[in-house]
């Protein structure tokens, strides 16, 4: 098994190293670099601009790039954390609370340094277990008929909207939105046109790019404008020789990095727990199982390397699922997911051996897109520096027009211009009223095929819905469900005492209007 | 009692909910319903809308119980009505020029409208951005992406 997997890797690099590859590959790492970098834009409004200008490659530079955005923004995330105290990308958010004081203290370099090493063994480790864990999945994927795959995508709903921010039951109430904006077109099996009210341009159903970017993209903007507090660079200046730690602050780092890796890449394994969830649960950790707690908070570099680690391996692993199960995590895998069906790619457990360059290939891209990075970070410090400086009022009206001509060039139509619109609108609205928008992605792309499947699996069982409970793994996995419901009534009834502790370290990072961004 | 059905947020919240639920119901009733072995195009939206509906009532319900501060605000306590009209103006004036002028005026417009919006924003600064971006956005997208969407319309650049 290690061999077939290692002959594999060799395989996916042979893919990754081809030289057009791996040019769309560093152009997707630079593209998240970048937008982790400038607070206020997020790896899911980029991705969904990016997506259509992909319409005309090859699908396997196009899901390298779209990916590399992804991993990228993490490292420029972090960037914005330590230096401004802003955190942008949620998952760099506890960052903040070591990073800054270590900024004032003028070891703002080292604590970049100890980030990029931790981040390359987050990811290292995060990848590793991709590997190894994926093909395993698959096997035991191979055997789901539809009542199956219906049960687990539930298992996959419902942790993405309870388990993430907010309260879970306006989450759920944004899956099924979801799922009813990704009804709208017509009928798979009867052709039928559902929720088109006549529209045409609805037949086909909602267009992703303009849902996504309706609701991270100009929702968010409404959300931001003259609401953003002026950045403060007072701080923010690095070279490459402040970046290099010292021993002293290699030893103290060390095994937060591997706590924080294994933290992260378990996190990952549990549907609807991103990075975000890993982050924080792995800076209480730490800061628990430390003997100087007290150091927590006035820049100790354990709070930045292990919640670091954690993160940038939770972000590889998330692609386990979505890569194997076809079953997204997170915005950013269901827009990933979006983008392989557009690309005539079926998503699921057939995947792996049918499209074996897409996987190994986005595999040994990981590896290629993270050395890439420390590249990047280490001798262009300044260069990202000075780019926090870019104010927001110049950011958000060219973020506009990107977003305008990246909807307009998915089908070539004016009308997904005005869709867009529509969604923001109906976005900000939700946002006032503490919807949070990332279910409503992961309801819409699922939802298509979550009907198909359940439509199935009751004309095979002919309309017992016993089906479900019957067969085991069906029955385990909705098993999985009412735990997930369950714990949520236990969590509302009696608020237990480490979700306590962890609230308090929400409430300790500096607010920030930029919340959604990055799911 | 009536002291307790001060408006919060998520009376509003559960309502729209409430509302959209029903709606798709309704909306999806028109449709062949079917049978559980034989579902028409209808059975899911009837079903999803009514979960919805069932989920804004307790939505609301929780908030009617709930004993945290009353939160009554729907808009934000400095609401940017300027701002807002100019981001969502951009987009309106893209699809307007875009269709009758081209690329050229719809990339200005929009940018240099969404740039208004920012309260320390003035004519001179906008002008400047919009001009970049559409110098940027036409090299980008027409000349390297190729994009089919004419820079001026009725002028072959």
């Amino acid at each position: 098994m290690i061999s077939t997997a290692l002959t594999d890797l060799w395989y996916g690099f042979g893919v990754a190293l081809e030289p057009h590859n791996l040019m769309y590959c560093f152009l997707g790492v630079l593209v998240g670099n970048l937008v982790g970098v400038l607070p206020g834009m997020g790896p899911v409004a980029t991705i969904s601009i990016l997506l259509p200008l992909t319409f005309g490659m090859h699908p396997v530079p196009a899901i390298l790039m779209l990916s590399g955005v992804y991993y990228g923004a993490q490292y420029g995330g972090a960037i914005c954390s330590i230096l401004l105290n802003l955190p942008c990308h949620p998952p760099h958010a506890v960052t903040c609370l070591d990073g800054f004081p270590l900024t004032k203290q003028g070891k703002g370099g080292t604590a970049l340094g100890i980030t990029v090493i931790a981040a390359f063994i987050g990811a290292s480790f995060g990848i590793t277990e991709m590997i190894f864990l994926a093909p395993f999945l698959v096997k035991v994927a191979l055997e789901f008929g539809p009542a199956e795959v219906c049960s687990l995508m539930l298992v996959g709903l419902l942790a993405g909207s309870t388990l993430a921010k907010g309260s879970p039951l306006k989450g759920i109430a944004m899956t099924v939105l979801g799922l009813l904006v990704g009804i709208v077109g017509s009928d798979i099996e009867t052709g039928q046109p559902r929720f088109t009210f006549g529209i045409t341009e609805l037949f086909d159903g909602v267009e992703i790019i303009a849902l996504a970017l309706g609701m991270f993209g100009i929702a968010e903007f409404m959300n931001s404008i003259n609401n953003t507090e002026t950045v403060d660079m007072k701080y923010a200046k690095v070279g490459i020789s402040d970046m290099f730690p010292s021993k002293a602050d290699l030893k103290l780092a060390f095994w937060p990095m591997i706590r924080g890796t294994f933290i992260g890449s378990l996190c990952a394994l549990i549907p609807g727990t991103g990075p975000t969830i890993a982050s924080f649960v792995s800076y209480a950790t730490e800061k628990k199982i430390s003997r100087t707690p007290e150091r927590f908070g006035h820049g100790a570099i354990e709070g930045v390397a292990c919640p670091e680690a954690s993160t940038h391996s939770s972000v590889q692993g998330d692609f386990i699922p979505t890569m194997s199960l076809g079953i997204p995590g997170d915005t950013v895998m269901a827009l990933l997911l979006g983008a392989l069906i557009i690309h005539g790619i079926v998503p699921g457990p057939q995947l792996i051996s049918q499209h074996a360059d897409i996987f190994w290939g986005l595999i040994a891209s990981f590896w290629i897109g993270n050395i890439l990075l420390v590249i990047l970070n280490v001798p262009m410090i300044g260069l990202w520096v000075k780019l926090l400086s870019i104010p927001y009022r110049y950011l958000y009206p060219s973020a506009m027009f990107f977003v305008c001509i990246g909807v307009y060039a998915a089908s070539n139509d004016m009308f997904q211009v005005g869709e867009t619109l529509v969604i923001g609108i109906v976005g900000y609205i939700l946002l006032r009223l503490d919807f949070h928008p990332a279910p409503i992605l992961l309801g819409f792309v699922l939802g298509p095929r979550f009907e198909e499947n359940f439509r199935r699996s009751l004309l095979i069982s002919r309309g017992d819905l016993m089906t479900f409970i019957e067969r085991p793994i069906s029955a385990f996995f909705l098993l999985i469900c009412v735990v997930l419901i369950a714990a949520q009534i236990y969590v509302w009834l009696r608020k237990p005492k480490i979700l306590q502790e962890e609230k308090a370290i929400e409430a300790q990072v500096p607010s920030t209007t930029y919340s959604e961004l990055a799911g | 009692m009536l002291e307790k059905f001060k408006l919060k947020r998520d009376y509003y919240a559960g309502g729209l909910m409430l509302l959209l639920g029903v709606g798709a119901a309704v909306t999806g009733s028109g449709y062949k319903f079917g049978s559980l072995a034989r579902m028409g195009p209808g059975f899911m939206p009837v079903m999803l809308g009514i979960v919805l509906a069932f989920l804004g009532l307790l939505i609301a319900g929780t908030a009617l119980g709930s004993s945290e501060p009353d939160d009554k605000k729907f808009l934000p306590s400095n609401p940017q009505w300027f701002g807002w009209f100019c981001i969502l103006a951009g987009p309106v004036l893209f699809i307007i020029l875009g269709h009758y002028g081209g690329m050229i005026p719809a990339v200005f417009a929009c940018v240099f409208v969404c740039a208004l919006g920012d309260k320390t924003a003035t004519y001179k600064s906008s002008f400047v951005l919009a001009s970049g971006v559409t110098v940027f956005g036409v090299l980008l997208f027409h000349y390297l992406l190729n994009i089919p969407f004419p820079v001026l319309r009725g002028v072959n650049l």
